[in-house]
């Protein structure tokens, strides 16, 4: 059923229901807005800033940002691509982001929406911060180096998993996550392999031990189509799809 | 058996000419040579000049990283790292023993690596030296050269590299750095379309590399002596050794022969080799010196790589190749060849012997077979042993209870061959150079014979022969007597 109720993306008609952002409406329509602390499976964050859009000349995240009757959402153009360039290339050089020996290379949701943005170099001095492993958990590692504080493993963890596991703490830049247990070791903590907080990491800072590599190059995500094809905006498409197909069935 | 020439009595005052950079060589090296007023050579040493620093920083990296992060360490024989990782890593993950199709897969890999590294390094970086003279002009000694004079040979050095890449390709997702293998086994089989693939050129690459192994015995018959003589050094000879006593480049035990040919030590297991090899310092290099604890840092040094695979084993398990190794170590009358130049003869031998093996491979049904890995219980430590184009390569690591590598030790293919390379510059001063005012053809003499053992001096850049070089003699008063210089254009001029 349908609201009747429209917005413009670049140009193309979009409809919307009462309380989706634009985002939820892009995404339902199979238009791809880049995004990283975005999953269409739990409450929008706002915080990686990468899903920016032009909405009547102000700039806004578009996963927090309501849609609205007849607004002009520009998602598209050089000024807004650059925007989120800019903000990938912060990120690549505020963590250490090694692609070519990270085991999430070719699934990995910022090297993929890097590529879809086509940030192709750096532009900004790398910190190259010092970070460590958190490897005391018999079967999950953390790397705090990948970590991009998308908050994602905070939210899984407490909305799906009800354990609160994982915790944002400090402000701007020395922000860093935190594990919620009595040595603040993840080894400690109530974590298990098989939590949806292990597997809704976008990047590769939260991975299960003693594997890697197993899916082989050609066969990994984002190794033959870009992420606004197969991404979690195809994935929410076909969720999407199989709940109108039981609709009309019904 | 260290040559005198390793450190002169009386250094203070003595001409210093160094060779900077090494040409036609993997990576940056020099060379530096010190003579007297008589331009007689006191000393010849040769330096690595890079540091890469690996052992240290993947201290705190988990063991599961290590076949794909080890391997960034070359650009030209990252499989060889590759797979000597994943064989550490497969005994930490208490694989005992990989599934047949595993380890046929990176067998493949492995030989189709070989057979690349063996192409590029003939055709490319030394054939303008054999096909041309080592004092042929510079301008024309060169891959470029050899496209124009001779491009049949040009084009099939080119066509075998690229078919190892593919073979490469295949298998291990990509031509350079891909994740095929991992601990305990692969993570992926070959399709019958890959090996329909692979199939097709296979006939053609057999034939050209028959071909190569001829044109190399052409040259070094044609001048018989002096390729025997050139360089030559007596040294033991180290490899690893299939349980039969034939041709093995993936898996096997260890053998050291002197130059007699006499078993110092056979079959051994890799996992000891702390017992058998140990690894020297000199305060001149940052390169270590390897040596066979046995007969201490003096004599015990020895050579890997295709002349001591060849010289080592009984016998290839390929028909073609078999042949071949029966010529070459007929002309050594009961010892072993200890020709350095003989290293590109043997080099050709393996090069058809991995494309013999190749052809074997691919009509093995277990290249498709869907067991891919064997794990068991976890290990604290694993050791990694293989023959890398270059020579024996190894790999050493232990981990943490947390699965975190705590200790690393690689000891590489040239850092193996550190000594005897040097023992191969020495000789090529002293036969040479010796009282001879310097050139740029007497120069390239020292670089032939450092070309030969196809270092990987840093494992991931190339200069290719037209790198800027300035030489300059300077006597005993500090006073400029000589100077060459050598642009990047390839021109050479004396500015003084």
């Amino acid at each position: 059923m349908s609201s009747g109720k429209t917005f413009k993306l670049d140009g193309k008609a979009i409809s919307f229901e009462e309380g989706d952002t634009i985002m939820d409406a892009a995404l339902r329509a199979g238009e791809y807005i880049p995004h990283l602390c975005h999953n269409p499976e739990f409450k929008p964050h706002g915080s990686c800033r990468v899903c920016v859009v032009d909405v009547n000349g102000h700039s806004m995240s578009a996963c927090t940002r309501p849609a609205e009757q007849d607004i002009d959402v520009d998602n598209s153009s050089d000024a807004i691509m650059d925007l989120r360039r800019s903000l990938l290339q912060m990120l690549f050089v505020e963590g250490n982001h090694i692609c070519p020996a990270c085991e999430k290379s070719g699934a990995c949701q910022l090297q993929a929406v890097a590529y879809y943005t086509r940030m192709l170099s750096p532009r900004f001095t790398h910190f190259f911060p010092r970070r460590s492993i958190d490897a005391s958990h018999p079967d999950i590692v953390f790397y705090f180096n990948r970590c991009i504080l998308c908050g994602l493993c905070e939210r899984a963890s407490r909305d799906v998993d009800g354990k609160n596991v994982f915790s944002i703490s400090g402000r701007g830049i020395n922000s860093k996550l935190v594990f919620n247990s009595p040595s603040g070791k993840l080894g400690d903590s109530e974590l298990s392999v098989t939590d949806k907080a292990v597997s809704v990491c976008p990047v590769g800072a939260l991975l299960p031990k003693h594997q890697g590599y197993e899916k082989p190059i050609g066969k990994r995500l984002y190794d033959t189509k870009p992420i606004s094809v197969v991404g979690d905006a195809a994935l929410y498409q076909s969720v999407n799809r199989s709940s109108k197909s039981s609709e009309s069935n019904e | 058996m260290t040559s005198e020439l390793e450190t002169a009595e009386h250094p203070k005052g003595l001409k210093r000419t160094v060779i900077e950079p090494l040409t036609r060589v993997e990576g940056h090296g020099k060379v530096t040579l010190l003579q007297d007023e008589k331009q007689n050579i006191k000393q010849a040493r040769l330096h690595i000049s890079e540091f890469r620093g690996f052992e240290k920083f993947i201290q705190g990296r988990p063991y599961w990283e290590l076949p794909v992060l080890v391997q960034r360490l070359c650009g030209i024989c990252p499989v060889s790292h590759h797979l000597a990782a994943a064989k550490a890593t497969d005994m930490i993950v208490g694989a005992a023993e990989l599934t047949p199709t595993a380890e046929k897969i990176r067998r493949l890999m492995h030989f189709g690596q070989t057979l690349q590294s063996h192409a590029l390094h003939f055709f490319h970086l030394c054939s303008p030296d054999l096909l041309f003279g080592f004092d042929d002009e510079v301008r024309h000694r060169n891959i470029v050269g050899v496209i124009e004079d001779e491009p049949e040979i040009a084009k099939q050095g080119v066509l075998l590299r690229k078919y190892g890449q593919e073979v490469i390709r295949v298998t291990a997702g990509k031509r350079i750095h891909g994740t095929g293998a991992i601990p305990g086994g692969i993570n992926k089989s070959l399709s019958k379309d890959e090996i329909k693939y692979l199939k097709r050129d296979i006939g053609q690459v057999i034939e050209w590399a028959q071909q190569a192994v001829e044109l190399v015995k052409r040259i070094f018959f044609e001048h018989y002596d002096y390729h025997m003589s050139f360089a030559s050094i007596d040294s033991n000879m180290l490899s690893v050794i299939r349980n039969d006593g034939a041709f093995e480049i993936y898996h096997g035990g260890l053998r050291a022969r002197d130059e007699k040919g006499n078993t110092i030590f056979d079959h051994i297991d890799y996992s000891c080799y702390g017992d058998y090899i140990r690894e020297g310092v000199k305060n001149w290099s940052y390169m270590k010196f390897p040596f066979i604890t046995s007969l201490g840092q003096e004599n015990g040094w020895y050579r890997v790589g295709p002349l001591a695979r060849v010289n080592n084993c009984d016998f290839f398990p390929t028909p073609l190749a078999e042949r071949q190794r029966r010529e070459f170590t007929g002309t050594a009358e009961g010892r072993t060849v200890q020709s350095t130049l003989a290293y590109h003869w043997a080099r050709l031998i393996e090069l058809l012997h991995c494309s013999e093996s190749i052809a074997e491979l691919l009509n093995d049904s277990d290249l498709y077979g869907n067991e891919l890995l064997n794990k068991g219980e976890l290990q604290c430590c694993g050791t990694g042993v293989i023959e890398a184009p270059r020579g024996t390569l190894f790999h050493h690591y232990e981990i943490n209870d947390d699965g975190i590598v705590k200790k690393a030790n690689l000891i590489v293919s040239t850092t193996n061959n550190n000594q005897a390379m040097n023992e191969s510059i020495r000789k090529v001063a002293s036969q040479y150079l010796d009282g001879n005012q310097l050139s740029e053809a007497l120069l390239n003499q020292v670089e032939v014979a450092v070309r030969a053992y196809d270092p990987c001096l840093s494992c991931a850049t190339h200069a290719m022969g037209k790198m800027p070089l300035q030489i300059n003699l300077v006597n005993d008063k500090g006073e400029l007597l000589d100077r060459l210089e050598k642009r990047a254009s390839g021109e050479i001029n004396r500015t003084v």
